[in-house]
């Protein structure tokens, strides 16, 4: 899962949508962002899996708060995780971490969410 | 032999009224009311009764008494006729004082007896009580002064400078810590016109709130009168007069006033009776003299003005007589002798600082109770010109995805900077924001127009600049986005650049031109602090 993708990959696991976020998040992320929130089974709560990625500017913080805004209006609870101690920051900065639940991997944010 | 103790020297009354009443009933709620109203007697320390009952027990009629004592007549005076001692372990603690009997009789021996009886009883009871009470007492005044500690505690730190000033070309630091009961150090750096700063070191004689509270005071004064007067001696003058006969009598205040300018070290200073400063530099050490009695003692002071010179690499220390005057378990001082020779031997700015405190816990050795409040300030003039180190300089063509490239070459050309990994991180970031801003906005775009990035370090900072040929246009303030509305859908999701930039870093300076824009981003070296501070 550590491999960087330049793609948005979406999965289920136990119930869970799982997005496989891309390695760069910026503006040139935008299509595959979109396209894979609309592939996301139509309810459940929705793991952004951040584990593979490297780099995210505010473009990217953009594209995840339109994720986040998406989910909400359908009442889909979101977490994330594997996110580096720099972007954990960032969201906590940003405050998306009080909008979303910031996890270490996929077992614990699975076992927190069910 | 007995042993006195405080308590003593209060007598229970218990009185009884003086006429015989019919009825018995009324007489009793008479007395109860009046043994409650009778006031204490307070006998002193030296009164013959107590060495009288030193010697003799039981219960003795005021009559027989042939003493000289203040207390027998302040006890005949309000009608008592019989006195018996309450005695706990050996000591005295309290008399039973008993007015005249109700039937009007004299007490009788078997009265008398059964007084006794009673006051053996209750003595033990009384002392109990009387133990209790001094216990509640003194912890109410523990607590008492605890608080007042800790309100003395919140003025000093409210007032004390909660940064150093960070001056192109000069390095400052400071040290303050608290004595436990909280002394009336102070110091402060106060901008001035013209790019001068005020340096002012003061101590407050006393300790606890009230040395705070005219801490504050003193501070707020220099503080008011230091832009308008510049001149050490007349601001000195001035919070003199100002503090004269509105602190108490026995409290006042010494102070050194310094104004720098930092472009030519030209240092001018005024002192109020404080400890002198010391200069470091190639010829040794210097003290920096002029004459001026303490603020509040006498009106209508004048300060004698004094001038130097900080040349390049000299260095100046500000203190208080908090750390000269720490002793050691033997009682010897530590000395203001000592200290210069140290200010001679060490770095002046913080290695100066370290090594005076290594020096004093050397010296006190461990479970030391510090005695007075130790505060001091340095600063150091750079040796030469400001150490600047261009990095590395490049360009980038406007294209979007290239901030990516910058960041990463960025990060390259400081390598080798004492820069902890996470606060990389975030000048990564800034630089990524501030060189897409410039790609999209400042040059539109535009391929054919050129971002241009310099590193370098600075004064002990990494500094960045990015600039591109978007000038004359305004440029947005950063606010903090509302992220509430975003999610709601009642705003676009984007517009968080700006935000993070100026989360990222410890300083963002923006300047342009009629054709350029520039984005510095400082970035503090050193440190450890790899915490976050925003």
């Amino acid at each position: 899962m550590a491999e960087t993708v330049e793609r948005a990959i979406v999965r289920r696991r136990d119930g869970f949508t799982v997005i496989d976020m891309p390695a760069h998040i910026d503006i040139t992320t935008e299509a595959t962002l979109d396209t894979a929130y609309s592939e996301l089974s139509p309810k459940g709560p929705v793991l952004l899996n951040f584990t593979g990625t490297e780099f995210i500017n505010s473009s990217g913080i953009a594209l995840i708060v339109g994720i986040m805004a998406r989910a909400r209006k359908q009442s889909r609870p979101v977490a994330a995780y594997g996110l580096s101690d720099h972007y954990r920051e960032i969201f906590e900065v940003t405050r998306l971490s009080d909008f979303m639940g910031l996890f270490k991997d996929e077992q614990t944010a699975i076992a927190a969410k069910r | 032999m007995m042993t006195w103790t405080r308590t003593l020297r209060r007598v229970i009354g218990l009185g009884a009224p003086k006429a015989a009443d019919t009825n018995v009933q009324r007489a009793a709620a008479t007395a109860r009311r009046q043994a409650v109203e009778r006031p204490p007697i307070d006998i002193a320390p030296n009164d013959p009764l107590l060495a009288y009952f030193a010697e003799s027990r039981g219960a003795v009629s005021l009559d027989e008494l042939q003493l000289d004592s203040p207390a027998v007549q302040a006890l005949r005076a309000r009608g008592s006729k019989l006195v018996v001692p309450l005695i706990s372990q050996g000591e005295l603690i309290g008399l039973l004082d008993l007015g005249p009997r109700l039937s009007d009789q004299e007490y009788s021996r078997e009265d008398r007896r059964l007084l006794d009886k009673l006051a053996g009883q209750a003595a033990p009871a009384v002392r109990v009580a009387q133990l209790v009470r001094e216990q509640e007492s003194e912890v109410r005044a523990r607590e008492r002064l605890e608080q007042e500690l800790q309100v003395a505690q919140l003025i000093q730190q409210q007032f004390l400078p909660k940064r150093v000033p960070e001056l192109r070309g000069w390095q400052f630091a400071a040290y303050y810590h608290a004595a436990r009961q909280v002394g009336g150090d102070f110091y402060d750096f106060i901008e001035l016109p013209g790019g001068r700063i005020a340096l002012v070191i003061g101590d407050v004689t006393g300790h606890g709130v009230p040395a705070a509270l005219v801490m504050a005071t003193t501070r707020s004064i220099l503080r008011s009168d230091a832009p308008r007067l510049v001149s050490p001696g007349a601001v000195l003058a001035r919070a003199n007069a100002l503090l004269h006969g509105d602190i108490p009598p026995n409290m006042f205040v010494t102070c050194l006033y310094a104004v720098l300018e930092p472009a030519t070290g030209r240092l001018q200073y005024a002192n109020a009776g404080h400890d002198l400063p010391y200069v470091r530099g190639d010829r040794g050490v210097r003290d920096l003299r002029a004459t001026g009695m303490p603020l509040g003692l006498m009106a209508d002071m004048s300060y004698e003005e004094k001038e130097t010179v900080l040349d390049p690499g000299e260095g100046l220390l500000l203190h208080s007589d908090g750390l000269a005057e720490a002793h050691d378990p033997k009682r010897n001082m530590f000395g203001f002798p000592r200290m210069r020779d140290l200010v001679g031997r060490y770095d002046a700015g913080q290695p100066l600082i370290d090594e005076l405190l290594n020096d004093l816990g050397r010296f006190t050795g461990s479970g030391w109770e510090q005695e007075d409040d130790i505060t001091l300030v340095t600063l150091v003039r750079s040796d030469g010109a400001p150490d600047v180190r261009v990095l590395d300089e490049f360009e980038v063509p406007s294209v979007s995805g290239n901030e990516r490239q910058a960041m990463e070459r960025v990060a390259a050309s400081i390598r080798g900077v004492d820069l902890p990994s996470r606060r990389l991180e975030r000048l990564k970031t800034a630089v990524a924001e501030a060189t897409m801003n410039a790609i999209e906005h400042g040059n539109q775009g535009r391929a054919e127009l050129p971002v241009r990035l310099e590193v370098s370090t600075n004064d002990g900072h990494v500094v960045v600049r990015i600039t591109d040929l978007g000038g004359g246009r305004d440029i947005p303030e950063a606010t903090t986005p509302d992220l509430e509305a975003k999610l709601a859908g009642l705003q676009k999701p984007r517009g968080w650049g700006l935000f993070l930039i100026k989360k990222m870093v410890d300083d963002v300076r923006v300047t342009s031109d009629e054709r350029h824009h520039t984005v510095e981003l400082v970035m503090r070296l050193g440190g450890g602090n790899d915490g976050r501070d925003s």
